[in-house]
């Protein structure tokens, strides 16, 4: 079971309390009227689908309640960080030198 | 296998249904939380898994914006008018929410246990006098920890029957030395 630290919480606690929530940083289009249908599908459908560091969204479903952001290695499955939603996206140099 | 009844009370938990209390759940930015603690007559707790309690009225703080407050069943008109009163000092949101639960106290040996087998937290980890919203084999909880051996649990009503059946099945398991 993995691990997660809720940043609103400041826990460590079982992922059983915690749903995941997709890819995070998609910034929903201003004027989706104004997008062409390609742009609209990416927004809607399509995903980075990373190797490595993924930046995704967890909620704290049986906890706090929050949504959160956090980054994951998908290959090892290992939590580089989590941060509070709205937070800006970390660099990922900076997540690699902080090891 | 034996049955429950056959093995002396005291060395297992005891499962009991609480009786109704007032129970709301108040939202509201950190910044009112003073405002609104004072219309409460307790302080609110500012981080999550706090508690605080004042003349049989307990508030947990839940979320960074939420709160459950608890009080004796006929103090809950009084909360109601009092957080009223504050509105125009401190927006919030307050949703009565007395009838969604029921509460369980767990207490006694092997209290601890018994929560283990539904909770994938490591509930010794939470300090007793503080508490956490986490999850009772797929049902959320809230849970208090009164004691050393001593919970409280606030599960909503549909679930309260699959808990308190898993309860029983895990004191009947501690019974057997499983």
């Amino acid at each position: 079971m993995l691990l997660i630290h809720c940043p609103y919480c400041d826990e460590t606690l079982p992922e059983s309390e915690f749903a995941y929530a997709g890819e995070a940083h998609i910034a929903r289009p201003a004027d989706p009227s104004a997008t062409t249908d390609e742009e609209w599908r990416d927004y809607l459908f399509i995903r980075s689908n990373v190797k490595g560091a993924h930046y995704e969204r967890w909620r704290h479903v049986h906890g706090c309640a929050r949504f959160f952001n956090a980054v994951r290695d998908t290959v090892s499955d290992r939590f580089l960080t989590t941060y509070p939603a709205g937070a800006p996206r970390p660099a990922l140099s900076d997540l690699e030198a902080s090891e | 296998m034996k049955h429950t009844d056959d093995f002396a009370p005291e060395d297992l938990p005891a499962i009991e249904v609480l009786p109704p209390a007032a129970r709301f759940s108040l939202r509201a930015r950190p910044a009112q939380a003073e405002v609104l603690g004072r219309a409460l007559g307790l302080t609110l707790p500012g981080r999550v898994g706090e508690r605080t309690g004042e003349a049989g009225r307990e508030a947990m703080c839940l979320g960074p914006d939420e709160w459950v407050i608890l009080a004796p069943e006929e103090d809950g008109a009084a909360i109601v008018q009092a957080l009223a009163d504050a509105y125009g000092e401190a927006p919030h949101a307050l949703a009565d929410i007395s009838d969604r639960e029921i509460r369980f106290r767990v207490s006694g040996k092997g209290t601890l246990d018994l929560m283990a087998m539904g909770c994938p937290r490591d509930v010794s980890a939470i300090a007793p006098g503080r508490g956490a919203r986490t999850v009772f084999d797929g049902a959320t909880v809230v849970l208090w920890r009164d004691g050393e051996e001593d919970v409280r649990l606030d599960v909503w009503r549909s679930f309260a029957p699959h808990v308190r059946d898993l309860l029983e099945t895990g004191r009947a398991e501690l019974a057997a030395g499983l």
